[in-house]
Formats: C-alpha cells, sequence, structure tokens
C-alpha cells in the first residue's frame, strides 16, 4: 500500500512540477466559467447543469492530456525500467499512476466548487442535483483517466498516447448517437455502452445504479487492460 | 548468488541470449564483457525481472527470477545502461521515491539516503534538480539509486559509458569499493576496464558464453599471442620473407610502411627481430608491442573453439 501511495504522490507532485495541468485547468475553468455565467440554466433553474454539460465533454477532451504522459514518458525516458524492475507489482504500479492522475482531476473539479457556491450566495438552488452532477463528473472523469492510462501503455509516444485516448473517448461518446439510426433492440443495447448515455440522469439529480456501475467497470476494466499491457511488455 | 540456467531469448524471431548458463559466488565482482549487441544487456534485463525469459531459468539471492520474482528484485541494484532518472525531481527527493519503492522502511530513509549520498559523493549537489546535472553526475545518482535499499546483488550495466575520464576512474574506484560489501555484475565492452575492477570475466557473443574466466587466466590465453609492430627502413617483401624466417614468429603480413607480426611462445621475439632485422642491412625506426582489441580476442575465442572441434 505504501508503495502505491509513494508513485501516487511522485505522480501528483509531478502534475504540479509542469505545466500541463495548469494548462488545462485554465482553459477548463474558462471555459466551463462562461458557459456557467451565460447559461440560462444558471438564473432561470439556479442549477449548474451549464457547467455540468459542457463539463462532461471538456473532462473527454482533456483527460487525454493529463494521462497521456503517465506511462509513455517512463517508456522514453527509460525510467520504466526502474518502475519494473522494482518490488512492487504491476498492478500496484498501474493503481498508484491512476491514484495520482486521479488527485489532480479531483483538484480540479474542486476548483469549480465556486459555481455552486455563487448560487447559493445569490438563490436558493435545489443541492440534490449538485450532488449527484458533482458525482457524475467525478465517475465520468476517472473512467477517462482509466482509458487515458490504457493509451499511454501503448506507446513511448505522448501524443499519439493522447489521440488513441481521445479517439476511444469520442467513440465511447458518439457511439451513443448512432443508437438512435438503428433498429430499437439493438439501438438500446448499443446505448447501453455509450459513455453519454448515463450522465444526463446524474444532472437531474438522480443517482441511476446503472450508470455507477457503467462508470465504475469502464474504470476497472480498462485498469486491467493496462495491467495486462504492461505484463505484456516483459514477454515481447 | 546469481545463478543462470540454459537461459534463452528471442526477440520475435531474433535470437539475443542462446542457451547461456552461469554462476556467479558472493562476493564476486564478475564483468560480462562483450561488443554491442552481444546479449548482455538482455541477459541482464531478465535477471532484474524487467523482461522475461524466453526459456531457461534463474535465481537471483536464492530467489527464481519468475516465481520469486518480487523476492528477487528486492535483492538486487540495478542500473541500465540509459540511466533512468526523473529529471524534474532533486536529488533527494528521487532517492526518497525510490527507498520507498523499494520497501525501506520509513525511519531509515532519511539516514540512508544520507549515507548513498556521501557514498557516492553527491553532497553538494543533493537539493539540485537531476535535469540540471552533468553526466558524470547524473551516473553517479543512477549508482546512488542502485544502492539505496541495500542490496545484495549489483547489476550495472556500461557504468561508464559517455563520462569523462576523470569521471570513468571515480565510477571506477567506487564500484570497487561497493564491491566489498555487493556481488557485482557489471557489463562493459572496455577491456582494460576490466581487468581494472573485476576478478572474474564472462565472455559472450552473439548470445553465446564464448568465455567464463578469471583475470589472470584469461590474460594468459591473450598473452600466448603477442603482436608486434614494427617500422623499417626500406619496406619489401623481403624483409618479411626474412622475419618469418625467426623462431617463434606466426604470421607477418604488411601495412603501408608497417608490418604486425604475429608471435607465440613465451620467449621474447623482440631482441631476435631487432638483429635479423640489422643482418640484413635494414634500419629498424620503431619497434611496438599492439594490444589485442576486444574484437581480436573474440576472433581468437571463436576460432579457437571451432579448431578445437
Amino acid at each position: 500500500m505504501s508503495k502505491i501511495t509513494a508513485i501516487a504522490l511522485k505522480e501528483f507532485k509531478s502534475y504540479l512540477a509542469s505545466p500541463m495541468a495548469y494548462v488545462v485547468t485554465a482553459i477548463f475553468l474558462a471555459a466551463t466559467g462562461a458557459v456557467f455565467s451565460i447559461s440560462p440554466s444558471t438564473y432561470m433553474e439556479t442549477s449548474i447543469n451549464g457547467f455540468l454539460s459542457i463539463g462532461g465533454i471538456l473532462l473527454l477532451l482533456f483527460t487525454p492530456l493529463l494521462t497521456m504522459r503517465l506511462l509513455a514518458e517512463e517508456r522514453k525516458m527509460g525510467t520504466m525500467e526502474l518502475l519494473l524492475t522494482a518490488p512492487v507489482r504491476d498492478s500496484e504500479v498501474i493503481l498508484g499512476k491512476f491514484l495520482g492522475s486521479l488527485g489532480i482531476l479531483t483538484a480540479m473539479l474542486a476548483l469549480t466548487l465556486y459555481y455552486p457556491i455563487l448560487l447559493f450566495l445569490f438563490g436558493d438552488p435545489d443541492i440534490g442535483p449538485i450532488v449527484t452532477g458533482y458525482l457524475g463528473l467525478l465517475l465520468l472523469g476517472y473512467a477517462a483517466l482509466a482509458v487515458g492510462l490504457f493509451a499511454s501503455s501503448l506507446s513511448s509516444n505522448q501524443i499519439v498516447a493522447a489521440v488513441v485516448a481521445g479517439g476511444i473517448l469520442l467513440a465511447l461518446w458518439f457511439v451513443g448517437m448512432a443508437a438512435s439510426f438503428l433498429p430499437q433492440t439493438l439501438g438500446k443495447v448499443i446505448n447501453y455502452i455509450s459513455i453519454s448515455y448515463y450522465f444526463p440522469d446524474f444532472m437531474r439529480g438522480v443517482i441511476d445504479t446503472r450508470g455507477v456501475v457503467y462508470y465504475l467497470s469502464v474504470t476497472a476494466l480498462f485498469l486491467f487492460l493496462t495491467i495486462r499491457s504492461l505484463e505484456n511488455s516483459r514477454w515481447s | 548468488m546469481i545463478k543462470v540456467e540454459n537461459l534463452t531469448k528471442y526477440y520475435g524471431k531474433r535470437l539475443a541470449v542462446d542457451n547461456i548458463s552461469f554462476n556467479i559466488e558472493k562476493g564476486e565482482i564478475v564483468g560480462f564483457l562483450g561488443p554491442n549487441a552481444a546479449g548482455k544487456t538482455t541477459t541482464m534485463r531478465i535477471l532484474t525481472g524487467f523482461l522475461a525469459p524466453t526459456s531457461g531459468d534463474a535465481w537471483v539471492a536464492g530467489y527464481n527470477i519468475l516465481s520469486q520474482s518480487l523476492e528477487a528484485r528486492r535483492h538486487i541494484g540495478y542500473l541500465p545502461e540509459a540511466v533512468p532518472l526523473y529529471s524534474d525531481m532533486t536529488v533527494r527527493s528521487y532517492l526518497n521515491f525510490l527507498a520507498r519503492l523499494r520497501g525501506l522502511e520509513a525511519p531509515k530513509i532519511k539516514t540512508r539516503i544520507e549515507d548513498v549520498v556521501a557514498i557516492c559523493h553527491l553532497e553538494e549537489y543533493a537539493d539540485v534538480l537531476i535535469g540540471k546535472l552533468s553526466k558524470g553526475f547524473r551516473q553517479r545518482v543512477g549508482v546512488a539509486q542502485a544502492i539505496i535499499h541495500e542490496p545484495e546483488v549489483l547489476i550495472l550495466d556500461e557504468p561508464t559509458v559517455g563520462i569523462d575520464p576523470i569521471q570513468v576512474a571515480m565510477t571506477r574506484e567506487l564500484i570497487k569499493e561497493l564491491g566489498r560489501e555487493h556481488t557485482i555484475l557489471l557489463s562493459t565492452h572496455i577491456l582494460p576496464e576490466v581487468s581494472v575492477i573485476c576478478e572474474r570475466v564472462i565472455i559472450i557473443h552473439q548470445g553465446k558464453i564464448v568465455a567464463s574466466d578469471s583475470i589472470a587466466n584469461l590474460s594468459a590465453i591473450i598473452s600466448g599471442v603477442k603482436r608486434l609492430r614494427l617500422e623499417v627502413s626500406d619496406p619489401s617483401e623481403a624483409v618479411a620473407e626474412r622475419l618469418r624466417q625467426i623462431e617463434g614468429v606466426r604470421q607477418v603480413s604488411r601495412q603501408d610502411s608497417h608490418y604486425i607480426v604475429e608471435c607465440s611462445g613465451s620467449e621474447d621475439p623482440r631482441a631476435k627481430i631487432m638483429a635479423a632485422i640489422i643482418q640484413g642491412g635494414w634500419t629498424l625506426l620503431s619497434l611496438e608491442s599492439v594490444e589485442m582489441s576486444l574484437e581480436d580476442i573474440f576472433l581468437k575465442l571463436t576460432t579457437k573453439e571451432e579448431t578445437a572441434q
């Protein structure tokens, strides 16, 4: 456990030492802040739905930028040799990396908390959808991080890692749109694997168990694939 | 301390390590010698658990590298060929991270870092970002991370490559010092380096071990053949002919105005050669012995094996 913490802390600190996390956070805050300030839902419903709807998409766009260096850089710099020859399980390496990136994403989302705080100061918002909205955003973000981590394990090139992660996430996002053109049963099945299908429920204040299970499953699946991908590199 | 049995590694279809076996006893400093792409790095990567072998087995400090991989890794300090450093960390935080990763108990870490920093002469640079260090110092940080968890076995992949001669001497000195407490396997393609640091040499060529012997025995094999280079005032075929008649001379070849003379036997043939040249009416301009290069040794070892068969 202490080894996972060591890796997670090191990862978190190196985010703070490099410009990428700041740039991503700045753009994320600027974009979501702008939408929040002009969105009718902010004023008509005193809800954060304006922020949430753009926030979800932005997370899918930006998490690959946060995760691309996690393993690709280690491979490029040769430090992968350090991690894989230390008395640490591959799963511990991956969990440490994941928790480090999870930490930075959570910190970034924590900075948006002033949107609901403003609503509470100037209005009387319903707290339910705000809490579930943040829950949905976190679950979505963590699933996206796991996808990004997996993509980063595939290549020593960070750009490739980011593009692959973005591709997988967009596919999971747009598959929901394709569903409406398909026959009903098939469309329903496709909808279930879409990363966008469950998010609106969270915005409405509903905690859909299917949604929670879906996001956690995607996270677990891609973490598992990352571990396998790392193991695989030893046998090449 | 290190036991390797029938280790084989294929990269796809390319054979990198071909069925090698060797033993390294506790406290030995063994040189792993070979040209580039001989299979040194691959063997070391298998021993450290970075790569899995295609077939064969190995034990480090009594632990099987496959079935007890974590235990085995705990007892190994490893310095890869490309020194694995995080340039955005200071030397101290880097060592702290690795100490924790290798399971050093928290109360011990601080004093151990100070010890290691002192051993590797990094005192002035402990709080400098690794990215700002020169290559020689980075190499020392690499050594420092390898010994931070007090491993019994040290595996060093080309520890003196790419640093200036003064740093090379310092690194060699450091490795010798470490050899008092650790079992060391180090790879190199520099022949004199082995004779300075190591007690025993394993020579590997094209994935196979071609020789495994003590330095003393090996240099006897090597010095069985002496090479001399001489320059004569008026070079001609007659000179070569005359040289060939001297007892102990095996081969004479001409390079421009120089002759390369290969001699065997324990006697020093230089006096005879000098006398022969003077008797023949030529003037001897220079006479020097030529070091055998690594390639010559491989050639010698590999061809010798073939003739023995």
